[in-house]
């Protein structure tokens, strides 16, 4: 008897296998990002997966919906004319931490701060792994990195923070340990109106947990259930990250803003009246 | 099809070309723009700004020119006809986009008023300095289409113009404005809306489980769908095979390659726009485009006045460059004067098409634009 994976339908069956390597959590987050569309009811039609480049970026490929992959660190401003564009289209965009925070990092900070509707999944496994595992703007202090040789000195990024700080209207982090969570914390951005940001702490084994001493993929899981501590609603800047210590995870946003294309629309047909045209689809 | 009522301002006007290229936009049924300003090209997205609201539009105003240049190529798969406005440093900036464009097929237009560089260089003064960068600035090969206007009733009918390539063959296509017609004021006639052909776009009608979206038809260009319709397709910058899916192979390199350029390069001669004045049985001739030509032609009629035999060949697209008729004159002239805003560009083109006819450059490193009288005597010794 066979029995249908649920999954099954979001995916692009006939791209299997992937490329992504033994160990990876990209893969988990995928599985999770079906179910939560699953759960939202958001039709497959109106839903649009918009990513950069790197292993992340290759996660729009694989979706049976829409997909655009784009250039890199980019994606935010092409769903930026595509959900302007096609105001009924979902638009997420999916990518890495060096992607949307380092080449990228200028658009994520004007997207939340205009509050466009769109979701932005950030697969945060602290390094490049396409090119071979660099540091990014979220490698941890200390971290080995093949361009940190020595390890890194650099201050990185506490996402959730600099969402929070720019305006996006839900913010969550979670690893791919808390699988049952982040589902959900995916389906509630999905269903946000407004910038939501999801921030998915995942293993690279190949290229940072190896170098880092962090051992296998399931060693980064122990890792990852051990050091974890659940806060829904911590201050955003007590949740940074370092080599150990807690990784706070939860939902910390989840408040309401204007979006870039209400604002747009309520403040023409005010100044304008009738001499305002709506764009049409 | 002719152009939405709505966006055309049918009449005689007193435009600047930036406001005339933003009035062809909106014939052109152009309803969603991202910019970022840079002098000289500015006017643009400022009357952009001002008409979208009324017409349907939608302007953003991005966070800088990667942005710009992108937000365009979402617009665009969101349904949308979508341009870019910029200059000098903006330009150098939007190569990535230009080449993304190219490589997904994306129809979209970029507006480049030329200003005086290398880098900062001379933002409000004019030069013709980005003419290879158009054709080449971008990584990889490929083929571009790129218009230049001298005058702007020229930046209003080529603006239009650009918009229905980009439909027709899937390109980026680019205006090569430069700062004397992007500010330079004169009478600008728009049309009736019925008298503005727009090339539509050229939406797939395939059913939903059969349609490939980078199988081209029997003109080498595939047929587009948009978000939300259904097809469920994927579009990468990746080398990719008809189904959009990455297929990096060396044959597949060699396919999609050849046919982004054939689909250029074999139109190259229904894509030639040329103003040929006295080209025949001309001893010179003087190729020139944009503001330049304008200039040039004061040459030419000096010479003109004193009973020589000289010709003027204008390009008003510049790529593909027409080098069929380059070859053609080669072997009844005597000679090319080439004058251009910038150290010596389009002046390659025509020497590699001369065969060995002599090919005058008459550079200038921008600011302003020629003395006709240092054309004229590089006219006079041509005919030497």
């Amino acid at each position: 008897m066979s029995v249908e994976n649920p999954v099954e339908k979001y995916l692009r069956i006939d791209r299997m296998p992937h490329i992504w390597c033994p160990g990876c959590g990209i893969g988990t987050t995928v599985n999770c990002f079906a179910r939560a569309i699953d759960e939202s009811g958001i039709p497959m039609d109106r839903l649009a997966v918009v990513s950069g480049i790197g292993c992340t970026g290759r996660v729009a490929g694989y979706m049976h919906v829409d997909s655009f992959h784009t250039t890199h660190g980019r994606a935010i401003p092409f769903a930026t004319g595509l959900k302007l564009a096609a105001p009924d289209m979902k638009v997420v965009v999916y990518s890495g931490d060096g992607d949307l925070f380092a080449i990228g990092g200028n658009h994520f900070i004007h997207a939340a701060r205009r509050n466009l509707d769109m979701t932005v999944i950030c697969v945060n496994n602290l390094t490049y792994g396409m090119t071979g595992g660099q540091l990014t703007p979220t490698t941890p202090e200390e971290a080995i990195a093949s361009t940190s040789p020595y390890g890194n000195f650099e201050h990185p990024f506490n996402l959730p923070y600099l969402a929070e700080s720019c305006g996006a209207v839900y913010v969550a982090r979670w690893t791919t340990y808390h699988v049952t969570q982040l589902k959900k914390a995916m389906k509630e951005a999905l269903l946000k109106k407004g910038f939501s940001f999801v921030e998915v702490i995942s293993p690279c084994p190949t290229l940072y947990g190896r170098r880092n001493r962090i051992g296998d993929s399931l060693d980064e899981m122990k890792t990852y259930k051990t050091r974890s501590q659940i806060k829904n609603g911590a201050e955003t800047k007590d949740v940074d990250l370092g080599m150990g210590g807690p990784i706070v995870v939860g939902k910390f946003v989840d408040r309401e803003r204007t979006t870039y294309q209400d604002a747009m629309e309520a403040f023409y047909a005010r100044k304008l009246g009738d001499r305002y045209a709506r764009a049409s689809r | 099809m002719h152009a939405d009522p709505a966006g055309v301002l049918t009449g005689a006007h007193f435009f600047d070309g930036d406001h005339a290229c933003c009035e062809g936009a909106l014939a052109a049924e152009c309803r969603f723009v991202a910019g970022y300003p840079i002098t000289p090209s500015t006017e643009v997205v400022e009357r952009i700004a001002q008409r979208f609201p009324q017409v349907g539009g939608i302007f953003i105003q991005m966070e800088d020119e990667l942005a710009s240049s992108i937000a365009i190529a979402g617009a665009v798969w969101g349904g949308k006809r979508a341009m870019t406005v910029t200059s000098g440093p903006g330009f150098s900036l939007m190569m990535e986009h230009i080449g993304f464009a190219i490589m997904t097929e994306t129809p979209c237009v970029f507006i480049n008023v030329q200003r005086g560089g290398p880098s900062t260089g001379l933002p409000t003064l004019p030069a013709q300095a980005d003419m290879m960068q158009a054709r080449w600035g971008s990584h990889g090969d490929y083929e571009i289409i790129a218009v230049s206007p001298n005058s702007p009733q020229e930046c209003f009918d080529l603006t239009i113009e650009a918009f229905n390539l980009a439909e027709q063959y899937r390109v980026p296509v680019l205006v090569m404005m430069d700062e004397c017609v992007g500010h330079m004021m004169e009478r600008v006639v728009i049309p009736k809306p019925e008298e503005i052909d727009i090339y539509p776009r050229r939406w797939t009608n395939a059913p939903l489980d059969e349609y490939l979206p980078f199988a081209p038809d029997q003109d080498m260009v595939p047929a587009m769908a948009r978000a939300g319709q259904g097809y469920r397709f994927h579009m990468t910058g990746l080398t990719h095979d008809e189904k959009g899916y990455p297929d990096m192979t060396v044959s597949g390199q060699a396919r999609l390659l050849g046919r982004l350029t054939d689909k250029i390069k074999k139109n190259a001669i229904a894509l030639t726009d040329v103003v040929s004045d006295q080209v025949d049985g001309a001893e010179v001739v003087v190729l020139s485009y944009g503001i330049t030509s304008r200039v040039a032609q004061k040459a030419v009629q000096m010479l003109r006045a004193k009973g020589r035999r000289v010709g003027s060949l204008r390009l008003r697209t510049v790529w593909p460059f027409p080098e069929h008729l380059i070859r053609d004159l080669a072997t009844k002239v005597k000679a090319f004067v080439v004058p251009e805003l910038n150290l010596g560009q389009i002046v390659r083109e025509v020497e590699r098409c001369a065969n060995g006819t002599r090919v005058v450059s008459v550079p200038h490193a921008g600011g302003t634009v020629h003395d006709p009288a240092v054309i004229a005597q590089a006219i006079t010794e041509a005919l030497r």
